[in-house]
């Protein structure tokens, strides 16, 4: 069996002494900021960026997904014992989550979301060897044309689908794009918007965009609200389930798992929209819906394993076919291209080592946190305790050394403060700073593959539509846009937006 | 409901890209546009500008239809401080050292939070400037020195 041979070969790699030990310190970090609230993986994931540069890749994607997927697991923890979501995914696992808590049932709550998120974990872990093998040997056949309109794709489903309003969304894609174009052009060799500067021939680095959007003006807005957070640690009460609770969660968990896979391979959803509507389904599924909001198990249950699910499967566009459905896996990819792989269907074949190493670390990855999670939960909780006005500056201290440590350059820590102003002046403008990032990392890859797609036309521009698979992307697209000007579906949008606005 | 155009947060987004557009397309005129066979430096860039002008222009007017204000106040006070901290970081880090650099960083961005006392900042200070040169000047091995004095 070859996929079991790849298997080894992945478990190999993950297992080295090296790798566990990233994986270990992803995880441990991802549940650490899971449960500070104020702290997403997102900003956690650009501070660290500069640091993994000069690991092996693997090392560096073991790490960094670590942090992603342990901050599901972490974001849970403060939702079920403090009413509190450490992350916006687990906003939904609050509702039912700190009823049972209430309810002296904490630790059966903490061991079913536990329980939920590693099988929910393990399952989009499959799905990515089982979905992504074949996507990525289809996507080998692709022309350059073909990979432009994936591109366009990816960027338009990204915008449309994601929270709030589609315009801004596509006006912050082209912004990236425009980001993007900074630096030597490959083809010419003339330098475009350098403004002169030698430190700018590179482009912006990513990890000073990344930093300046996420970070920074993250900081800002928490800054903006009073700190106000209570902190209160309660008895946990026996970590056993109890047998009915288990029968009671299974049914949830695959469900939710159904859901969560789904919507995270979908280029602009993620864990939050996942867990929502997984809630609701079994709202709707259940016997006795009035159970919801009391305590129901299902509620805990079903939400964790769909954040937990689409977290893994947010991994199968970007790491098969090299385009990135969310902020956080342009982060990934971001990694990965710094430390010199070529993203892309061919990733497989040409790192089979990465591709299967950080598959197995998933494994290890989900174990370690099922292990992390429940014997130190008191632990996590007292955490809570930490101010914020000692972490952010912390915070701060991370963006300007590891932007300054990347080149040795002062200029880079310049520019990282002036992307903070503009993503803190965009942040408040509602514009989501999500498909900057992905125009940002895809924008060069679109110009080289629609040069190189003309080039081979001539100048035809029929070669998008002649082609029947870059036809079909395209044609999605444009699907996707019309179906928005619809009223009744933009207001069914709003609508979604609105409850799911109104749950978190 | 009537909202001034300086607090109607999409007018002030439509108008935000129409000037980034605009700076983006005057810039793109000094590299060659090409034709469609051979794209020249020029060729995306001013593409793009033009759509950024396109949706900014969009974005505007439905702004000045919708008048949704922008939502809560302005923080200018943290943003200022929190870059200022950075600049004085990339300024202070090639003339005084790391600690120096370090001390200005949180010194100044501390007072960006609700509550600043001195000590706390002061604790944090020393702590984070020995984890600091522990990983990145033992650790990573990056050539920075502590203290230095470089004019």
């Amino acid at each position: 069996m070859e996929i079991l041979d790849q298997f080894m070969l992945g478990f190999g790699v993950a297992l080295s002494l090296q790798n566990l030990a990233y994986c270990f310190l992803g995880v441990l970090l991802g549940t650490l900021i899971g449960v500070l609230p104020g702290v997403g993986p997102l900003v956690t994931i650009s501070m660290l960026l500069p640091v993994t540069f000069g690991l092996p890749p693997v090392s560096a994607v073991i790490m960094l997904s670590g942090i992603y997927y342990g901050a599901q697991y972490g974001g849970s923890t403060t939702a079920i014992l403090v009413n509190l979501p450490g992350e916006t995914s687990s906003a939904v696992t609050c509702l039912d989550g700190y009823q049972m808590a209430r309810r002296g049932r904490a630790g059966a709550a903490l061991a079913i979301a536990a329980l939920s998120s590693f099988v929910a974990g393990c399952i989009g872990t499959l799905l990515i060897v089982a979905l992504g093998v074949p996507l990525a040997g289809w996507a080998l056949r692709f022309g350059a044309e073909d990979y432009f309109a994936l591109m366009v794709l990816g960027l338009v489903a990204a915008s449309v689908l994601s929270h709030g309003d589609m315009i801004k969304a596509l006006a912050m894609v082209v912004v990236g794009l425009l980001i993007g174009l900074v630096g030597t052009d490959v083809n010419s060799g003339v330098e475009r918007y350098t403004f002169g500067l030698p430190e700018l021939a590179d482009g912006i680095g990513f990890t000073v965009l990344a930093v300046g959007i996420f970070a920074i003006s993250e900081v800002v807005t928490n800054l903006e609200q009073k700190e106000a957070r209570e902190v209160f640690t309660r008895n946990v009460g026996g970590l056993m389930p109890s047998w009915s609770d288990l029968k009671a969660s299974f049914l949830p968990t695959l469900r939710g798992t159904a859901i969560g896979s789904f919507f995270g391979i979908l280029p602009g959803t993620g864990p939050s929209i996942s867990s929502f509507s997984s809630y609701m389904l079994e709202k709707k599924l259940a016997k006795d819906p009035s159970r919801f909001g009391q305590g129901a198990i299902e509620g805990v249950a079903a939400p964790e394993a769909a954040n937990n699910a689409a977290a893994q499967t947010a991994f199968i566009p970007t790491l098969t076919l090299g385009i990135p459905g969310s902020a956080t896996m342009a982060l990934i990819l971001g990694a990965l291209i710094m430390n010199g792989v070529q993203p892309g269907p061919s990733v497989m074949t040409r790192n089979p080592e990465l591709f299967w190493g950080v598959i197995a670390s998933m494994f290890i990855g989900n174990a370690l946190l099922v292990a992390l999670n429940l014997p130190l939960v008191g632990l996590w909780v007292r955490l809570l305790s930490i101010p914020y006005r000692w972490l952010f500056p912390a915070i701060v201290m991370f963006c300007a050394l590891g932007n300054y440590s990347l080149n040795n350059s002062a200029i880079d820590v310049y520019l990282c403060a002036a992307i903070g102003v503009l993503g803190y002046v965009l942040a408040k403008l509602k514009c989501p700073p999500a498909p900057l990032v992905l125009g940002y990392v895809l924008g060069p890859m679109m110009e080289e593959n629609i040069r190189r797609a003309l080039l081979l036309s001539e100048g035809d521009l029929s070669i998008f539509v002649k082609s029947p698979i870059s036809l079909a992307f395209l044609t999605i697209a444009l699907l996707l846009l019309v179906s928005m000007a619809l009223p009744a579906i933009r207001r069914g949008k709003a609508r979604v937006d609105q409850e799911e606005a109104s749950a978190t | 409901m009537r909202t001034s155009i300086f607090k109607n947060q999409d007018a002030l987004a439509g108008l935000l890209f129409m000037g980034l557009g605009a700076l983006g397309f005057v810039f793109a005129l000094g590299y060659k546009f090409g034709t469609t066979i051979d794209m020249g430096p020029g060729y995306f860039p001013r593409i793009l500008s033009l759509v950024l002008i396109g949706f900014g222009i969009i974005t505007f007017v439905r702004g000045l239809r919708d008048c949704m204000p922008v939502e809560g106040g302005w923080a200018w006070l943290p943003l200022v401080l929190l870059s200022a901290s950075l600049v004085l970081f990339g300024f202070l880090i090639e003339r005084l050292g790391l600690v120096p650099a370090l001390a200005a960083l949180f010194f100044v961005s501390a007072r960006a939070g609700h509550e600043f006392k001195a000590l706390e900042v002061l604790a944090l200070t020393a702590v984070m400037s020995v984890f600091a040169a522990a990983v990145f000047v033992w650790g990573l091995k990056l050539p920075y020195s502590l203290f230095a004095w470089n004019f």
